[in-house]
């Protein structure tokens, strides 16, 4: 699967595309099939994103898991501060991501 | 420490009020992030892996105490509660809102701090021996001449739109603390042929991608002409420095393509064609700014003993002591280095530990080090033991420097956009490993620099063992150097042969180290045995 990610232009905080807005947390983006180039040039030029791409993940039990390390560790935080993670802390999640 | 006067002070508000505007026209959409991205960056500016990231700079590695407080204020309130201190002895903080940073720029000007120069394609933060001022064996202060050099640089036109980045490093000791050889120029201050003070001029050194030692391109340049002369290096690299190849800019590049004697013909005959007729240091500013470093009102007279019947606090004073000018004082380096934690961060609560025990202990002076490390440097030796009692209480009285478990280290792939692997993890697993004083202690002074990609922010190049973080198929995997230096005997480390795991890399540190403490003569340290036996002992042991 497909999926579209960027940073929030005024927090810098990672953001996942929803099909209708972007959001926190990588549980909640959707598979964006072939139109993640058009979606992410739309929501740039909105500022409603900062540098925004399109990653490869495979699907996974607690939602999609992106396929390079540097996109699962933008999707939970760094993995040396758990208490800094953007879901609550959760082993079989943290195992998953990283 | 030097402080601002009302032009440098009008200087950085302008800045901050002019990067208020930018940041407002680039939130507002009048400007595309290819167009802001070279303004932020000339602010500190970075957008990392989870936020923005701001670098705030310190001038060659000196802090006063409000500025301590501030940055405790700034990762308490804009942060989340902690700060990093890098291998240019600068402060980051991982967790901006692009939105607060004017903010931020405008509370840190209030007590003269900048985030002005600390990326970008220009002269980055000036870097000195971190024992300035206090070091028994250096010749004189270097920070006036740092403080000179930043001055001087910051804003001129020839340094304004360099090829690439560009840094000084100074010290005016022959024990170099500054890594002055790993530099664009490194400056030591030494005596001349009459007696007086000058610079030896090295060009052309540093890491990244192509590591190079800096050349030796003068042996004695008389002080009074660094501008002249660091102009006229500057003049040859902006004119013959390459710009097309950014992996080719940097002024190492261009020495090492001409050869350090073309290059050093060039610079001098540069040097004759813009040099004034006279001095080009008017002696009177450069009084102006010595005068805001002169030495703190030391007590004469005092015991020279420390009393270490407290066998930790004797553990402690072993390596975090250092020998000071003055009688009766100690130089004190708090390691950042805790066992499993993270090197070179600091929370806000610590940072005002450190803050209190420089005002009470230290002439309220603080220095941070390219070690990652902070140093109290003016400590009476009587104060000593209540120092490391108010540091164990802050957990950070660890006595680890120049042992195995002090590593110094990038952020890597936890936090840098840039990174190919993670080096925080690995950094906290070796140190885990060889948690163990006594051992330790029995390995003797070992440096493990590790670094998570190949633009080397942790000095793997330099380290007796590096470690570098590399992009294998899409996992992370690590190569071993060995034989590195950052000091006055600099050397590059050479990669020993294959990559590893993550496990696999703590292994093959575990087995270099147990061939060194196999073939090491009485008191030889691990750089030294590495240089005398060669490789071939320790690939053998690591690859079996």
């Amino acid at each position: 699967m497909k999926i579209v990610t960027g940073n929030d232009l005024t927090t810098g905080a990672v953001v996942w595309w929803t099909g209708t807005a972007w959001s926190r947390h990588i549980t909640e983006a959707i598979d964006v099939g072939d139109k993640g180039e058009a979606i992410a040039r739309r929501e740039e030029a909105a500022r409603r994103v900062n540098i925004p791409y399109v990653i490869e993940a495979t699907p996974g039990a607690h939602g999609p898991v992106p396929a390079h390390i540097k996109d699962r560790i933008r999707a939970t935080g760094p993995s040396v501060r758990p208490d800094l993670a953007v879901t609550p802390v959760d082993e079989s999640v943290g195992s998953y991501v990283i | 420490m030097y402080r601002y006067d009302t032009y440098d002070q009008a200087i950085v508000d302008a800045r901050v009020e002019e990067f208020r505007d930018q940041v407002a026209r680039r939130i507002s959409g009048e400007m595309s992030e290819d167009q802001f991205k070279p303004l932020r960056l000339k602010n500190g500016l970075y957008l990392q892996l989870h936020a923005y990231m701001l670098r705030v700079a310190v001038p060659y590695g000196t802090l006063n105490p409000e500025q301590m407080r501030m940055l405790a204020h700034i990762a308490r309130t804009y942060d989340r509660g902690y700060g990093h201190f890098t291998t240019r002895q600068n402060m980051q903080f991982h967790w901006i809102k692009l939105e607060q940073t004017p903010e931020i720029l405008a509370k840190l000007a209030t007590v003269q701090m900048h985030a002005i120069q600390t990326s970008g394609e220009s002269i980055r933060n000036i870097s000195a021996d971190q024992f300035a001022g206090a070091a028994a064996d250096e010749i004189c202060d270097p920070r006036p001449w740092a403080e000179y050099i930043r001055q001087f640089t910051t804003f001129h036109p020839e340094f304004s739109y360099l090829p690439r980045k560009f840094k000084f490093g100074l010290t005016a000791s022959a024990t170099d603390r500054a890594a002055i050889k790993l530099h664009d120029v490194g400056l030591q201050l030494v005596y001349g042929p009459d007696g007086d003070i000058g610079f030896r001029v090295y060009v052309g050194g540093g890491m990244g991608r192509t590591p190079f030692i800096a050349s030796l391109i003068r042996d004695f340049l008389p002080a009074a002409s660094l501008c002249s002369y660091i102009e006229a290096i500057l003049r040859v690299w902006n004119r013959n420095g390459r710009r097309d190849n950014i992996h080719k800019q940097r002024i190492k590049i261009l020495v090492h393509d001409l050869g350090a004697e073309e290059f050093t013909r060039q610079v001098e005959a540069e040097w004759q064609a813009i040099r004034p007729n006279d001095d080009d240091i008017p002696l009177v500013e450069y009084e102006r700014i010595a005068a805001h470093f002169v030495p703190p009102p030391f007590e004469e007279g005092l015991d020279d003993r420390i009393d270490r019947t407290d066998p930790a606090f004797s553990a402690w004073v072993e390596r975090s002591a250092h020998t000071h000018k003055q009688p009766g004082y100690a130089i004190v380096t708090v390691s950042l280095k805790p066992i499993g934690g993270i090197p070179g961060d600091l929370t806000a609560e610590q940072m005002e530990v450190l803050a209190d025990l420089a005002e009470r202990y230290s002439f309220s002076d603080l220095r941070s080090t390219h070690e990652q490390n902070v140093v109290l440097p003016h400590v009476r030796k009587s104060d000593l033991y209540a120092v490391w009692a108010a540091l164990r209480e802050a957990d950070l009285a660890t006595a680890n420097l120049s042992l195995i478990s002090e590593l110094i280290v990038c952020p890597g792939l936890d936090y840098c956009s840039l990174a190919n692997a993670r080096s925080l993890p690995l950094a906290q697993k070796i140190a885990e490993r060889f948690a163990d004083e006594e051992r330790q202690r029995d390995i003797g002074e070992l440096k493990i620099k590790i670094s998570g990609c190949i633009n080397a922010c942790g000095h793997h190049h330099v380290g007796h063992i590096g470690v570098l973080g590399v992009d294998k198929k899409g996992t992370e995997n690590y190569q071993l150097l060995l034989g590195g230096s950052g000091a006055e005997d600099a050397s590059l480390a050479k990669i020993v042969g294959p990559g590893f795991s993550e496990d696999g890399i703590v292994e093959a540190v575990e087995r270099t180290v147990e061939k060194y403490r196999a073939v090491r003569n009485d008191g030889e340290r691990f750089l030294d045995t590495y240089r005398r036996v060669g490789v071939e002992p320790f690939k053998e042991a690591i690859y079996g």
